[in-house]
């Protein structure tokens, strides 16, 4: 029955690992069209699902045992949680009648999971589960996205019964604002007419609602310049002219100085995070703020809007540009006013563009990162981890389609790059994808690499190898005098033998004049790839906010000898 | 600052618990929580005070209505409302006193619902203050056993309750295909 229910929801994949509750399941799953990825932990089959849904926007769906297959689940809904992904996770339970006895294999997954989740359900009769799914599905993919879960006594999985199709969901307490406000619809509209210096910054919710259409429009009516987040990255091609680059505590010179200097903030889909706000007294303190979101509790969390408008960034977006359309043109005053603001971001850029070094005697992590964007051109996905090589790869690779790019941005969870690119590959068989990923992260991973030969997943994984947990050793560098405390990892092991142990390609690069062919020869190859590039063991990254400053105080480069914080 | 909160809630397992968690996982301190079906079975009233940082007070109840599970929460700390709360107060006194305390128990509008030689449990309800007052009274004659039931709420507007009516499933049809 549960198999129905999946299948009447447009499932054609799903991640998972079995296990002695989820038997009955799997073996319905063995006569049927849905194709299940069999992973090599499940928390990789909840960074797989992630990635399909990143890649797609359709829910993902990943499977666990009961008991140490769903506590070890928990890490990737928390990580679909904090990013608002659309997943819907099945766990197994151990029979109704067991529940509670501290039988073998069995765990609190309903208690460990309820802040885990957006929502989640313990199914424990056969008649609940149809209802149960198609809410499941419901819930995760309306609103703001997140991960479902719904855990399943096992004799439920036993139970016989016919399905009979749901026709309607009903969740009286379930509210799902999308269209916005119309009078302050007009009012943003008119904000943005008398604004002499206004930015977009952009996240996560735009790339969510599928709003890159009219994301582009809006700026080509008001010729606004642009600064898309971690998160919202490729909502707006990085080509595109008005494009400026991710601000926050890595975020480039100019997107930071553009926000303390705008007057008018049109914040659609973002929720004021930390890592981009920095200290929040000091972030966009000239501008009036209209505030897009279709959750109400991210309205007024951490910035209070001028502005509130909650609903569906796509909806609310194509009412403003109407009402943008129809008003008549700025005058000169303000037209020159938006020249001068104009020029301004653009001495910013020219000041300081991120450092794009390039070395003769060793290969800098950012050539790693241009080589990427040479071959991607803007349109590979890339798939991350957490740490240095991310904050490089977000400020030097472009991305000129919504959900290219693949990372973990609120929880920021090592060990996403690898599943995750697994998830995204089998949605986008035609894409090419990289999974790039620090030797840090990658070793929390490399079981998967026979997840992904097993099913012959064309990756090219990448491993920028600088041999250190590079941010954790960054911040000590900076902020505990140079002590390095745990962060060599001392040991990786080679490549090659390792690609070849696991069936296929892979190489080593030191030379930074091999650089390009290594990676024109990865992807060149028709199956999985693994290519370590040995770069910099000590290249920080920068611009860096430190915890606590203002975005604008930015640190520009290393402390010796030419430390530079900007005005 | 203490917040009263009135809430509506299905009456489902685990419902409780996600109101619970939204609070304590922000480190808020529970004052005191009640929770009972109302005229629909399938659905509860909660009163809940809570001590909560004044600035936070709005995200506090944006974040309470998002659990699925919640109809309804409404913030009723300054908003025309009765608020009340019962008390049973046991307390063992002395013979001499027995008159004392039923006088007592009079001007606090209680009412004696056990009796026995050793004393007398009586039962007060009324705004919460007003009950420390009067268990701070009892406790002057000897030794006492409380117990407090937390503050319920009504509120005195008249608010409509809205809730969402049912949607379609897709079932039969693809997911929606999003645009790359």
């Amino acid at each position: 029955m549960l198999v129905e229910c999946l299948a009447k929801e447009g499932v054609d994949c799903m991640f998972g690992y079995p296990g002695g509750v989820t038997l009955p399941f799997y073996d319905v799953l063995y006569d049927c069209a849905i194709k299940h990825i069999l992973v090599r932990h499940e928390e990789n089959a909840a960074f797989a699902a992630e990635g399909y849904a990143r890649a797609t926007g359709k829910v993902g769906v990943c499977c666990a045992t009961s008991g140490p297959g769903a506590t070890n689940l928990t890490t990737g809904l928390v990580d679909a949680l904090m990013d608002s992904i659309p997943i819907v996770a099945i766990t197994g339970q151990v029979s109704t009648k067991l529940i509670g006895s501290d039988a073998f294999q069995e765990a609190d997954t309903f208690g460990i999971t309820r802040s885990a989740t957006k929502h989640n359900y313990l199914v424990k009769s056969l008649a609940d589960l149809p209802r149960i799914v198609h809410e499941a599905f419901y819930v995760a993919s309306t609103g703001r996205p997140g991960p479902v879960l719904v855990d399943i006594a096992k004799d439920v999985f036993q139970g016989q019964g016919h399905y009979e199709p749901v026709s309607s969901i009903h969740l009286p307490g379930y509210k799902v604002f999308t269209e916005g406000h119309t009078g302050q619809i007009k009012r943003a509209a008119q904000l943005v007419q008398e604004s002499a210096s206004p930015l977009v910054y952009s996240g996560g919710g735009v790339i969510a609602a599928g709003a890159s259409r009219e994301l582009r429009e809006f700026v080509e009516l008001t010729d606004a310049p642009v600064v898309q987040t971690l998160m919202g990255l490729g909502a707006l091609p990085s080509e595109h002219p008005n494009f400026i680059s991710m601000p926050g505590m890595h975020g480039s010179y100019a997107a930071n100085m553009a926000l303390t200097g705008c007057d008018l903030l049109i914040a659609l889909g973002v929720r004021f995070d930390d890592r981009v706000t920095g200290r929040l007294a000091a972030f966009a303190p000239h501008a009036k703020v209209i505030h897009v979101d279709i959750d109400p509790a991210e309205i007024g969390k951490n910035r209070a809007p001028d502005v509130p408008i909650v609903g569906d960034v796509k909806r609310v977006l194509g009412k403003l540009n109407k009402a943008l359309s129809e008003t008549r043109p700025v005058d000169e005053k303000l037209s020159s006013a938006r020249r001068a603001w104009w020029h301004r971001i653009r001495e910013w850029k020219a000041e300081y563009p991120f450092p794009a070094e390039v070395s003769d005697s060793e290969i800098k992590p950012q050539h790693l990162m241009r080589e990427i964007d040479r071959l991607s051109a803007g349109h590979a996905i890339v798939t991350t981890d957490v740490g240095q090589h991310q904050m490089w790869a977000a400020q030097l690779i472009r991305f000129n389609e919504p959900r290219l790019w693949i990372t973990s941005g609120g929880l920021g969870s090592m060990g996403f790059g690898l599943p995750s690119a697994i998830g995204a590959q089998m949605a986008r068989p035609d894409k090419l994808v990289f999974s790039l990923v620090g030797d840090g992260g990658f070793q929390m991973s490399i079981p998967e690499l026979s997840t992904i030969m097993v099913n012959r997943l064309p990756i090219k994984i990448v491993v920028m190898n600088n041999g250190h947990l590079g941010m954790v050793r960054q911040w000590q560098t900076l902020f505990f005098n140079d002590r390095l405390s745990s962060v060599e990892l001392g040991c990786f092991p080679d490549v090659q033998k390792l690609a070849a142990a696991y069936g296929f390609q892979g190489a080593s690069v030191e030379k930074p004049s091999e650089l390009a062919g290594a990676l024109e020869r990865a992807v060149a190859e028709p199956g999985p790839y693994l290519l370590n590039v040995a770069v910099t063991p000590f290249e920080s990254v920068y611009p860096m906010v430190p915890a606590g400053a203002a975005i604008n105080e930015m640190v520009m480069g290393p402390p010796q000898p030419q430390a530079v914080v900007a005005k | 600052m203490l917040l009263t909160i009135s809430l509506l809630l299905e009456n489902k397992p685990g419902a409780l618990m996600r109101v619970t968690g939204v609070l304590s996982q922000r480190g808020y301190n529970i004052e005191s929580l009640t929770v009972a079906r109302t005229l629909d079975p399938e659905v509860s009233r909660m009163t809940i005070m809570v001590d909560v940082d004044s600035a936070l007070r709005q995200q506090v109840i944006k974040q309470i209505n998002k659990p699925v599970n919640v109809l309804q929460a409404t913030d009723l700390t300054d908003a025309p409302k009765v608020l009340r709360e019962l008390v049973l107060v046991r307390v063992r006194t002395a013979m001499e006193s027995r008159p004392a305390v039923l006088k007592e128990a009079e001007i606090f509008g209680g009412r004696v619902v056990d009796s026995s030689t050793e004393g007398f449990a009586i039962e007060v309800t009324g705004a919460p203050e007003k009950l420390q007052e009067f268990i701070d009274v009892m406790g002057s004659y000897g030794e006492i056993d409380v117990t407090r039931s937390g503050a319920v709420a009504i509120t005195l507007d008249a608010r409509k309750l809205k809730l969402q009516p049912p949607v379609p499933t897709r079932t039969g049809a693809k997911l929606e295909e999003t645009v790359y």
